[in-house]
């Protein structure tokens, strides 16, 4: 047996060798190309002009501007004789009282391009400040010559050797010194408040953007879902009827709503009678609603009283629309009205008004959305029970006649979309090429599915859904924002709308994979009591899925945060905006004052959702 | 009367759980389900509320082919069926109470249930049900925070919320301590003989079978291989069903 161990080694130790040898050259390869793709060049680090700016650059971030003092400029004059008088006279030194800065200059006279011993009393203490020479009889001229630079030490002295420059001139001239000092207590500069402005501006981005984004991923991460998906099957003639009632219950709920959105904007002069109609259609909605849906019931009800019932749910759904629209009226005026009053708490009504403002627009869209979905259910639960009633042979001829009208409405909606898309203006594109290849598909569909079998609706619904999640994902934000930039205008909220997309995509995949991997127990038991699927849904499978989901909508709150930095440089508001001024306009000490802000709100985020997300969990 | 008839279930992938099954279960009976692990006895419970989707037979429960329902007459059904589970499949996160009402959720209006709104009826029924299995004093606890005993008593609790004509138990007591065990049964037993609900429950130990089962069924690898009275399995009987190498205990 170890023989034969041995001799296999042996047989193997030169192969691999060689496999080994040949992994490693290939690794090197790849390196060396990647090496010449990327520009490694080290030599460029040697450059003595790049290491003195990089000098000065690194100096200058940790230096950020964030506070200043006022400034005091102490200059002193002094007289100098250059070159010297024949007569010997030296120019008579200034009288300074005793706590006043003065200097002494050594030689009194000397000649052009000499030098001379400059010394400082009385200055502020460890300041630097330039002594400089200024030519002509002037004290006061603002011309003056060298770049001699001198610091103070502890009592304000200083000393310093320079040379004279070549200005003879019999007239008496001066060696000027300027050094500023601090005074007061600092302040906060204007990069440091624009900063704070930005951050917060920053951190309210990300705040909105996840809580947009978790909203509307959670449903979709439920049709994302494989194993909620699965079971989901229905026969053709249903799935016809249901994608006709899609389109034709969102055209009809978007007229209907749209028309009760007007009706509401006729009753919109007095605010008081908005609130009145709020009020009563939240007392007629809630008592119809008790009515028609009563919480159990014994004996199924008749045909008479249930159609009765959806007459009610309908009258109140419309009744319930129209309270929307007024309420939605009536937040608008009062925060309008707030604004003004409230001074500086006016966000609170603006943030009223924009609330109003956005149900009004919600409103028609979920109008049209709800009664698409209603439609295209009690349509679906028709097809489900001509399903079981027909005979096959009949269904089939009525798939003959529901497919392919279903089938064609559809892509005709993809052609009006390519249409618009690419402008190509050619009804055969548009809408006879997708009526006629949607008769043909539905007509392959109803010819070929045996009218009862049930065809896997969820996962083509999954996958669709999959599909869209991914494709989106793979775009950053940045690329989002600047279309993003261009709908709304650059600002903050072309970023909570880019980062509020990608926050929707993002979660709703890894929401989905939750929902997939959750114990399957529970829901079979919840299944076995007759709960339907959304029953099912509610108290098998979402008590199950809060913990990972609170805990993935923490750490995408930090993620945006974090991105929420630089989504700024495309102009979706945020500090990023002031950061990439800053680098653009060589304001290091600026930019490094927003790196810092950065730097503190991204590790602050990061320790308060690992507590919460330790709490919660 | 609950009727199996010629009841076949083959799993993707060939595996052939149940096999040409028929009996008949009548009303009121407390049938044990006996067999090895893995001869189909969870496949039969589940096939009769459809859990599991059978490939071929009938059930015929009072003359209405469950096989054959839609499924809205399946939750109709499902309705009327407890089921009892080995793991007893609360869902942990959730309040005892909030696992009890569950088994009112095929007789509620689901617009109200999706707001966890049940009637005060339903509340009170559920009371009285955890107060009847001896839980009424963990109704608001969470129900991962209960012992194994308990939770299946909730499981319990839940199926009789359903009013129900039929439960189905799989292995409820397989995850219990022997003491524990005894006490389960016993609430099934009294479900079975006080309220006239029928009771089918697959067990693993002859000795529960002989204490609380009016009638057994045996499966092996997916064929009836004994129907009739509990105290009809001698040892012959009893090599027949678990195999020539099983010994008894217990």
């Amino acid at each position: 047996m170890t023989d034969k161990k041995k001799n296999n080694n042996k047989k193997a130790s030169p192969r691999r060798s060689i496999s080994i040898g040949l992994i490693t050259l290939l690794i090197l390869i790849v390196y060396a190309y990647g090496f010449q793709v990327t520009k490694v060049n080290l030599e460029e680090l040697k450059n003595e002009t790049r290491q003195s700016s990089l000098q000065r650059v690194i100096r200058a971030l940790a230096n950020p501007d964030l506070i200043e003092y006022d400034q005091l400029e102490q200059v002193v004059n002094f007289p100098i004789l250059t070159p010297c008088q024949p007569d010997g006279l030296l120019p008579s030194a200034p009288v300074h009282d005793g706590d006043e800065p003065f200097m002494v200059i050594n030689p009194g006279c000397a000649e052009p391009e000499s030098t001379i011993q400059v010394e400082g009393y009385n200055f502020g203490a460890n300041r630097t400040g330039s002594v400089r020479f200024v030519p002509g009889n002037d004290p006061t001229s603002i011309l003056s010559l060298g770049k001699e630079v001198t610091e103070t030490d502890d009592d304000g002295y200083f000393k310093l050797t320079m040379p004279l420059p070549d200005r003879p001139n019999d007239e008496v001239q001066y060696i000027r010194t300027t050094i500023s000092t601090n005074v007061g207590s600092p302040y906060l500069t204007k990069t440091a408040t624009d900063t704070w402005e930005k951050i917060i501006e920053t951190v309210f981005l990300a705040l909105l953007a996840t809580t947009f984004g978790t909203f509307l991923a959670v449903p979709l991460s439920f049709l994302a879902a494989r194993n909620l998906m699965k079971p989901v099957r229905s026969p053709l003639t249903s799935i016809s009827l249901s994608l006709i009632g899609w389109s034709l219950g969102i055209a009809l709920g978007y007229i209907i709503v749209r028309w009760i959105g007007n009706l509401s904007s006729y009753l919109n002069l007095y605010p008081l009678l908005d609130l009145l109609a709020v009020v009563l259609v939240i007392i007629l909605v809630w008592f119809g609603m008790r009515w028609a849906m009563p919480q159990a019931e014994t004996s199924t009800p008749g045909r008479g009283l249930k159609f009765l019932r959806t007459l009610v749910m309908l009258a109140c759904l419309l009744v319930g629309f129209f309270g929307l629209f007024e309420l939605a009226r009536l937040t608008i005026s009062v925060g309008k009205g707030l604004i003004p009053a409230l001074g500086s708490f006016g966000f609170l009504g603006n943030f009223m008004f924009q609330v109003g403002d956005m149900v009004l627009i919600l409103t028609s869209a979920l109008g049209a959305l709800a009664a698409g979905g209603a439609v295209s259910s009690a349509l679906s639960r028709i097809g489900l029970q001509l399903t079981e009633k027909l005979p096959a042979a009949r269904l089939k001829l009525i798939n003959f006649i529901l497919a392919p009208f279903a089938v064609s409405i559809i892509l005709i909606l993809g052609g009006l979309l390519v249409e618009w898309l690419y402008q190509i203006g050619n009804p055969v594109v548009y809408l006879w090429g997708p009526l006629i290849t949607g008769i043909v598909i539905g007509l392959i569909m109803a010819a070929f599915s045996k009218g009862k079998d049930a065809l896997p609706t969820g996962m083509v619904i999954y996958t669709i859904t999959r599909s869209f999640l991914n494709g989106l994902r793979s775009m950053e934000p940045l690329v989002m924002a600047i279309v993003f930039v261009i709908a709304v205008g650059i600002g903050p909220f072309a970023g909570v709308m880019a980062l509020g997309l990608h926050t929707i995509v993002s979660l709703g995949k890894l929401y989905s994979e939750q929902v997939e991997s959750i114990m399957t127990g529970p829901v079979e038991a919840v299944t076995a009591t007759g709960a339907n699927r959304l029953q099912t849904i509610i108290y098998g499978v979402v008590p199950q899925i809060v913990p990972p989901y609170i805990s993935y909508t923490m750490y995408r709150w930090d993620i945006n945060v974090r991105m929420s930095t630089i989504i700024g440089f495309v102009g979706g508001g945020g500090i990023g905006f002031l950061l990439q001024q800053n680098i653009r306009l060589l304001n290091y000490r600026g930019a490094s004052a927003q790196m810092l802000a950065i730097a503190v709100v991204v590790a602050s985020m990061d320790y308060v959702s690992s507590v919460l997300r330790e709490r919660t969990v | 009367m609950l009727q199996i008839r010629n009841l076949t279930k083959i799993y993707e992938g060939g595996v052939k759980a149940l096999d040409d099954v028929s009996f008949d279960v009548p009303d009121g009976q407390f049938l044990a389900v006996i067999g090895l692990s893995g001869s189909g006895k969870s496949t039969l419970l589940r096939c009769i509320n459809r859990l599991i989707e059978p490939t071929d037979g009938q059930i015929l429960w009072d003359g209405m082919d469950i096989t054959k329902a839609s499924q809205e007459e399946m939750r109709q059904i499902r309705r009327k069926i407890g089921m009892v589970f080995q793991h007893f499949n609360l869902v942990n996160r959730s309040k005892v109470i909030t696992n009890v009402l569950a088994g009112r959720l095929g007789y509620v209006n689901p617009v109200w249930s999706f707001m966890n709104r049940f009637p005060k009826e339903d509340i009170e029924k559920a009371m009285q049900k955890m107060e009847r299995v001896g839980i009424e004093e963990k109704a608001m606890d969470r129900a991962d925070q209960l012992s194994g005993g308990q939770q299946q008593r909730v499981g319990i609790a839940r199926a009789l919320m359903q009013d129900p004509e039929l439960i189905l138990a799989d292995e409820p007591v397989a995850s219990l301590d022997p003491v524990l065990a005894h006490s389960i049964m016993k609430h099934l037993e009294d479900i079975n003989k006080l309220d006239g609900v029928t009771v089918m429950c697959s067990l693993h130990f002859l000795d529960l079978v002989h204490h609380y089962a009016d009638q057994a069924v045996a499966l092996n690898e997916g064929k009836l291989v004994f129907e009739g009275l509990p105290k009809e399995i001698d040892d012959e009987r009893f090599k027949e069903i678990y195999g020539r190498d099983a010994e008894r205990i217990g």
